[in-house]
């Protein structure tokens, strides 16, 4: 075949994309390819297709979309901690003229991978999971405002995971760091594929984000039960709110500088060029007026998850909650002054760095308060040491030492010292790790019994708490001696001997939070086998508080056969103190939402889409945005949208329940 | 969309009070007012009455504030009351970002344009 024909079939695709010549890779490929096929062979074997794609993949109900959201958050936590380990293994070994063991192209897209990972591909479908999950049950309704947005967004989210995931095995990843700052992500210096595959990974997970950003506020202005007014919600559900409107004020801000940047590196405007009247500076400004709110989009649900659990555990109403719904909403607005503080360096004189110093440090003001209020709900209060209140503990000894490396990293002049040192790198290991990781993990545990009828088995719970904890002091605290000695990030290799020992020891904390990802899996397998002692019948494990509890464990698909009524914050806690007696009859048909394929399948046009324009295969491109227009136009003429669950069936939905409450009895 | 929604509040079945209700005479009013709101835009450019560019700009900006006010009270019927006034808090919230956005990012590229001599700067010094 010509070359031409072959360019205008494959684009830029060829047989010298595949990293062949990389041993790491390939081994990869191969593990992957066999665990791929025999997870695939087994899926096959045991006919679960069916029951996967009509009860799972096409699913509007926010349970098990909030369930998928998890799952992809661990599996990609295995990636993006697989990353983690090689740069840790790099870092120990490069010393006394070695050279590691990965070559500068590939150890440049790893860390980029790392970053890019960790925060779009496991911190935010945790974070968005949960709410997912958990926020419908809190207020009282049966599922969010936009059931089926809700699926788009989730398999929207995945297709920019799978476009990482290629990435890894055809073609390459960035090299540019988890940012791509340019001029070094535009077309002069990275010719190459890999910011493509970045651009169009996070311009197709950012729609099912800001589309479930939307979807979620819309839930919780519009269909919280009777009672609940603003000031009654719980405190999670506050959080998420905040969230959630961040995240549609801010993302747009990231799809339009992805945008202009794509415009740069296809078209060759000169936006973020240097010459031509271009400025990098400007896509440094602007993503991260993106990029600072985007921290508090992960860490406000946290927030709220640790509310939650810390009133529980401690038997407690939880303290000052209007100080913390006022805290979330002044770090809401706030989390919007401080851009600035990641390039003080940059140039700007004493005024915009004061400026944005100072607003730095008071946002440390309202999280203080929200310490003070866990303190203070704790203070007197029977507290049971559950793995959701290890969590907390942990949490909030971690987090404060986090915050306060930020504040001081919010000074100035010590900024231009520690700008861009591994002790950066430790600050924000330290707050995401203590508080969105060990936020997700408290919240795992807690809403794990919630979700699937038994809780998780503390024992391995307790092993996976205490690997993480101290594998995360071990790996974390000599890179705030490092960085205070001026060692800076990213590095591939070293020349100063007396650094190793750092590094050496960092990495063995990797190695032990290893061992604490692994306890983590061994927990939900060692729980799914003794899942019948650890069976929760009665719907309320925890004697917690809030609405959730006052289902079944797991809840019907209708959430609730009746809507409830509130009375009090802590709604759950104020109808069991009130004598409060489960309906037995007079239940109705119940309204649902019905499944639907499409959002599956816009989503695989989307990344089809991605893929095409990332390696210059334009008819792809094209026909994929074409057959994507064409199905979302043909879904508007789906009329099978909803149907009733039938009084029969909630009946005897309703009736196993009581039966399962007289055995528990 | 909307049979999506009310799956989930089968049992509360209250439209919204404070929606303002569209009218033709609603509809008509704000379609001239649209229409005069960029024909006198146009004008002011093509015929060049004001004496300078920089002034034809901003009056047209002025004029492009005035048209989303009349689009959004017109043809979005934001009033606020309209949604239990959550438009309105929406229209403040979105406001309040742009502008620190704005704002913001012409401070921050203005200092740093002055502290740091760009290039396309050090080519006029000749």
């Amino acid at each position: 075949m010509s070359p031409d024909l072959l360019k205008l079939i494959f684009g830029r695709l060829g047989i010298d994309s595949l990293p062949l010549h990389e041993p790491i890779l390939v081994g990869t490929f191969v593990m992957v390819a066999l665990g791929g096929v025999t997870l695939l062979a087994g899926l096959t074997y045991f006919r679960l297709w069916g029951y996967l794609w009509r009860e799972w993949f096409t699913t509007v109900d926010h349970k098990r979309i909030g369930i998928m959201y998890m799952i992809l958050g661990i599996v990609m936590l295995l990636r993006g901690f697989a990353d983690a380990l090689m740069m840790r293994a790099q870092q120990a070994l490069a010393f006394n003229g070695s050279e590691g063991f990965l070559p500068a192209h590939h150890y440049d897209q790893v860390f980029t991978a790392h970053g890019v990972i960790m925060i779009f591909f496991v911190a935010m479908p945790l974070v968005t999971g949960l709410m997912n999950y958990v926020v419908p049950l809190q207020i009282g309704a049966r599922d969010v405002s936009f059931p089926f947005l809700n699926n788009f967004s989730f398999w929207m989210t995945v297709g920019g995971a799978v476009l990482v995931m290629i990435s890894l095995f055809i073609g390459e990843f960035a090299r540019t760091g988890w940012l791509a700052y340019p001029p070094l992500s535009n077309i002069g210096y990275s010719p190459d594929v890999g910011v493509d595959y970045y651009i169009w990974a996070l311009q197709v997970a950012g729609v099912g984000t800001t589309l479930s950003g939307i979807n979620l506020i819309c839930t919780i202005v519009k269909l919280r039960c009777p009672g609940m007014t603003m000031m009654k919600m719980p405190v999670f559900t506050w959080t998420s709110l905040c969230t959630n409107i961040l995240i549609v004020a801010s993302f747009p801000v990231l799809t339009v500088v992805l945008a202009l940047l794509s415009l740069d590196r296809y078209v060759g405007t000169n936006f973020f060029t240097n010459d031509f009247g271009g400025s990098p500076m400007m896509y440094v400004n602007l993503i991260w007026i993106w990029g600072h709110p985007e921290v508090y989009i992960l860490v406000l649900p946290a927030f709220g998850i640790f509310s939650e659990v810390t009133s529980t555990f401690s038997g407690k109403r939880l303290f000052g909650y209007t100080s913390m719904v006022y805290a979330t909403v002044v770090i809401t607005i706030l989390s919007y002054l401080v851009w600035l503080h990641h390039f003080f360096t940059m140039g700007s004189g004493a005024s915009v760095n004061s400026f944005f110093g100072i607003t730095t440090m008071i946002i440390s003001i309202p999280t203080g308060a929200k310490m003070f209020n866990w303190l203070f709900t704790m203070y007197r209060g029977r507290i049971r040491y559950e793995l959701p209140m290890l969590w907390t503990i942990a949490f909030m000894l971690t987090f404060v030492l986090g915050g306060m490396t930020g504040v001081l990293l919010a000074v100035p002049p010590a900024d231009f010292v520690l700008h861009n040192s591994l002790f950066l790198i430790a600050h924000f290991h330290n707050v995401i790790i203590g508080g969105v990781v060990f936020g997700a993990f408290a919240g795992i545990n807690y809403w794990f019994p919630k979700a699937f009828g038994f809780k998780l088995d503390p024992f391995w719970g307790k092993l996976s708490f205490w690997f993480w904890v101290t594998g995360f002091y071990m790996a974390f605290m000599p890179l705030y001696v490092l960085g205070l000695m001026g060692v800076t990030r990213r590095l591939r290799v070293f020349d100063d001997p007396s650094l190793q020992i750092w590094f050496v020891i960092a990495a063995i904390g990797a190695g032990l939070v290893f061992l604490g990802i692994l306890s983590m899996l061994m927990q939900f397998a060692v729980s799914f086998l003794k899942r019948e002692q650890l069976k929760d019948v009665t719907g309320d494990p925890w004697d917690a508080r809030t609405l959730e509890w006052a289902t079944s464990s797991p809840p019907p698909d209708y959430n609730f056969a009746f809507t409830p009524v509130v009375h009090d914050n802590d709604a759950w806690w104020d109808m069991k103190k009130r004598g409060y007696q489960r309906p037995l009859v007079g239940f109705k048909p119940i309204h649902m939402p019905s499944s639907t394929g499409t959002g599956i399948i816009l989503a695989g046009f989307a990344t089809a889409m991605g893929f095409g324009l990332i390696w210059y295969i334009w008819w792809l491109a094209a026909a994929s945005f074409i057959a994507m227009l064409a199905v979302g136009i043909g879904h508007t003429f789906n009329y099978h949208r909803d149907f009733d669950i039938p009084a029969d069936d909630v009946i005897r939905t309703e009736d196993a329940r009581t039966k399962l409450l007289a055995g528990a009895k | 969309m909307n049979t999506d929604t009310h799956a989930s509040h089968a049992d509360a079945h209250h439209h919204d009070d404070g929606h303002a209700h569209s009218t033709f005479s609603g509809y008509m009013l704000g379609f001239v007012l649209s229409v005069v709101l960029t024909a006198i835009p146009f004008w002011l450019v093509m015929s060049g009455m004001l004496p300078s560019k920089q002034i034809t700009a901003l009056v047209i900006m002025a004029f492009a504030i005035v048209q989303i006010v009349v689009h959004m009270i017109y043809f979005l019927h934001m009033s606020p009351k309209s949604e239990n006034g959550w438009s309105m808090m929406a229209l403040i919230f979105t406001i309040v970002m742009v502008v620190i956005a704005l704002s913001g990012s012409l401070w921050v590229m203005n200092h740093l344009n002055s502290n740091m001599m760009p290039v396309h700067e050090m080519t006029g010094m000749k």
